[in-house]
């Protein structure tokens, strides 16, 4: 069992857990990802890591509350504890150094590129951390960021607080501006990711994403998880989940998300019917 | 052996064979004439000890006869059910030469199945511990039988498991059906009952590397038993459209995530499609289309493989069982691309085949017949033409060879290019049978025990 040390709600149902699993904290690198159980007939799904601490023995996760699973995560508290948590997967991020380094971060997607950015920072790399949320209260991680970043963009859909619209507004000024960057990495919906892609192809930026497509064992034994990068298929759990940015089909990834959609609605369904109250989602729960 | 009504069972996943009773099983055992050279002992892969047990059966002796099972034989009860015994123990018997040969694996599981619930399970008495660590990597019947080996030597065994559960293969691919979960369970708390320590949520090449467990957490030994690794896809256009999955993501989101309980009670979504096709002639291929079958919402299941029935490797009981409960066989059929609509699978295009000149496998080669093309319209479509090799532990494994298809190198012990380190079964040999994987964890197990008795 994996118990909850810590948890905080943070924004539009986003939390943040510090979780005990000692020999995932000993072994993760920037970039990877664990995978979680909570119950006997619960799902695995897969969270990447925004933090750890070796000597302490814990991991730090931002989940969203969307579908069941989360849902239910985000009724745990302090105390409780994962049946699983299990990792840590995926090729770690390369860090190079003597690079501009600017990480584009879209709502909880901060959470991951948070250990990134510090590793380059870690290793001498000027890192500029473009962050955003739709609007003020929903954007998470900002002091973090700016602790290890050289300098941190805001944008707000709405404009209540930096500069007014997406992260791509504040990437796309700069690319015009000619400022200076080497490696461009963007985590957060894929339709971000992309959009982040569409910009700096043209001006030759290298540019990384991390790829969340299905995944269920994450040790490449099923192949849900698999993506076309530069026309061959691969996959994320073992291959990525980071990629060419340039090379990923993101169209594909886009429909293969939605596979289990419908599913997930009637899971949602059931279990809000089951538990129309708080407490009664509670007691159903555990 | 009595079964259960194939329209009947078609609906549940409760086990097919019922399994003799000991009256039966008695009489099925008196039938071995005790050959003085059991040829059906050299054709074991463990070596169980068969006439031996089935004497015992005969004099209704059913506990020394599971004792006779056991000390060879780490998991009665799962290789009485999965073991292809008409190509190994049954298919040498003496008698079989003339009539029905002797129900070997029948009776195996009869005695397996008598034990467990007699609750009369006996532990062997186990010698003096040796001080000796060893790791095993995965809990799948390779593994398993390596631990249980090694423990009853003695040794100080932890296998450690990258799923949340013990069992590998055995509990996220043979669907309940044919072997059901309480069965792994029971011989997994055997091994438990031995001393064997097992560490679930553990992905060695992860979590650990090899030469962390070796210098780090001083394991004398390590025996490599991960099993099937990535799924092979056909190559085929279309195969990426959203109802299309891999055999491997299929059953384990029906068998370890239980999800065929879902919505109500499990949380794993799988396939809700009427119209299901499976690609492929080996068990896998037969496990997936009885188990969609199986699920209340799919009312047809076809199985489209590229040569004929002769060829199929599957084992023909798995074929007929099939066939009993309904599932559709389109033989010497080819898929050739699958069709969507707004990156949902619709339909999968066929060819016929026609045999022709025997192949490299010596099997037949299957010829398109020209203009022959159909499409079967399908929403869902499981892939099930065998895995490669799992990368994690090649990839952080230095000095550790490998062949191209990334299964990693062994002699016939198992002994890989790396001091210390042994490896079986899918990793090493390809995709193969359950007890071919156990074989190898004897067999290793064997040589480990030797390697680390003669380390100073």
């Amino acid at each position: 069992m994996f118990p909850i040390i810590q948890k905080n709600d943070l924004a539009a149902k986003v939390f943040r857990y510090v979780i005990k699993a000692p020999n995932i904290a000993r072994k993760a690198k920037e970039g990877q990802f664990v995978i979680l159980r909570l119950r006997e007939e619960g799902e695995r799904i897969p969270i990447t890591l925004a933090d750890w601490n070796k000597e302490e023995g814990t991991i730090t996760l931002y989940v969203q509350a969307i579908g069941k699973t989360t849902t239910m995560m985000s009724m745990m508290k302090p105390g409780d504890a994962l049946m699983d948590v299990v990792g840590p997967f995926g090729v770690p991020s390369r860090v190079e150094k003597g690079k501009t380094f600017i990480a584009v971060g879209g709502g909880f997607g901060i959470a991951a590129i948070h250990p990134i950015v510090r590793a380059h920072k870690l290793i001498g790399n000027r890192t500029i951390s473009i962050i955003g949320a739709r609007s003020k209260e929903l954007l998470i991680m900002e002091d973090e960021m700016r602790a290890i970043s050289d300098e941190v963009r805001v944008a707000t859909d709405d404009g209540s607080y930096g500069t007014k619209g997406f992260v791509t507004t504040i990437l796309k000024s700069m690319l015009e501006k000619n400022e200076p960057m080497d490696v461009v990495l963007a985590i957060g919906p894929v339709i971000m990711m992309r959009a982040v892609c569409d910009l700096t192809k043209p001006h030759g930026v290298q540019t990384l994403v991390s790829l969340n497509p299905i995944m269920m064992d994450g040790t490449g034994m099923c192949g849900a998880c698999r993506v076309v990068v530069n026309d061959k298929m691969q996959f994320a759990c073992v291959d990525g989940p980071e990629f060419d940015g340039h090379a990923v089909d993101f169209e594909l990834l886009m429909a293969r998300q939605k596979m289990y959609s419908p599913q997930e609605k009637i899971s949602m369904e059931i279990f809000e019917k089951v538990c129309q109250t708080e407490e009664q989602r509670e007691t159903a729960a555990w | 052996m009595p079964e259960q009504d194939p329209l009947e069972r078609a609906k549940n996943f409760f086990e097919v064979p019922l399994g003799y009773t000991a009256d039966l099983a008695m009489e099925e055992a008196e039938r071995c004439i005790q050959c003085k050279n059991p040829r059906c002992m050299e054709g074991c892969p463990v070596n169980v000890k068969i006439p031996q047990f089935i004497f015992h059966v005969a004099m209704g002796n059913f506990e020394l006869a599971a004792k006779t099972l056991k000390e060879t034989n780490a998991l009665p009860a799962v290789c009485g059910r999965v073991c292809p015994q008409e190509e190994q123990c049954e298919s040498v018997c003496t008698i079989g030469a003339r009539v029905e040969p002797v129900a070997i694996g029948r009776l195996e599981r009869f005695v397996a199945d008598w034990e467990r619930a007699s609750g009369k399970i006996s532990v062997p008495q186990l010698p003096e511990r040796t001080g000796k660590k060893i790791a095993v990597i995965g809990a799948g019947p390779a593994g398993l039988t390596c631990a249980g080996d090694l423990a009853k030597l003695g040794h100080s065994v932890t296998i450690f498991e990258a799923l949340h559960k013990p069992g590998g293969v055995l509990v996220y691919g043979i669907p309940e059906f044919r072997l059901p979960k309480q069965i792994v369970e029971a011989e997994v708390e055997y091994l438990e009952k031995l001393g064997v320590e097992i560490e679930c949520d553990f992905v060695v090449g992860m979590t650990r590397t090899i030469d962390e467990l070796m210098t780090e957490d001083r394991f004398d030994a390590i025996f490599i038993g991960t099993g099937a690794g990535l799924p092979y896809f056909l190559g085929i256009p279309g195969e990426n459209l959203n109802g299309v999955y891999s055999a491997n993501e299929f059953l384990t989101r029906v068998n370890l995530m239980k999800g065929f309980e879902f919505p109500n009670r499990a949380d794993t979504p799988v396939p809700m499609a009427k119209h299901v096709v499976v690609v492929g002639g080996g068990n896998t291929a037969m496990d997936a289309a009885r188990t969609a079958r199986r699920l209340p919402w799919t009312e047809k299941v076809y199985i489209v493989y590229r040569r004929s029935d002769v060829e199929m490797p599957a084992r023909k009981e798995e074929i007929h069982h099939g066939k009993q409960e309904g599932v559709e066989f389109l033989l010497l059929t080819n898929p050739t691309r699958f069709i969507g609509e707004k990156g949902w699978l619709t339909g999968m295009e066929c060819q016929k085949m026609e045999l022709g000149e025997p192949d490299a496998s010596g099997r037949r080669k299957p010829v398109p017949i020209p203009g022959s093309e159909f499409t079967l319209e399908v929403e869902a479509a499981i892939v099930a033409t065998g895995n490669g090799s799992n990368p994690l532990i090649n990839k952080t494994t230095p000095g550790l060879t490998t062949n191209k298809h990334g299964n990693i190198v062994a002699d016939e012990t198992g002994k890989t290019s790396r001091e210390g380190v042994w490896a079986g079964g899918d990793i090493v040999i390809g995709a193969a049978t359950v007890i071919k994987a156990m074989g190898a964890g004897k067999k290793a197990a064997a040589a480990i025990n030797e390697y680390v008795m003669s380390k100073k």
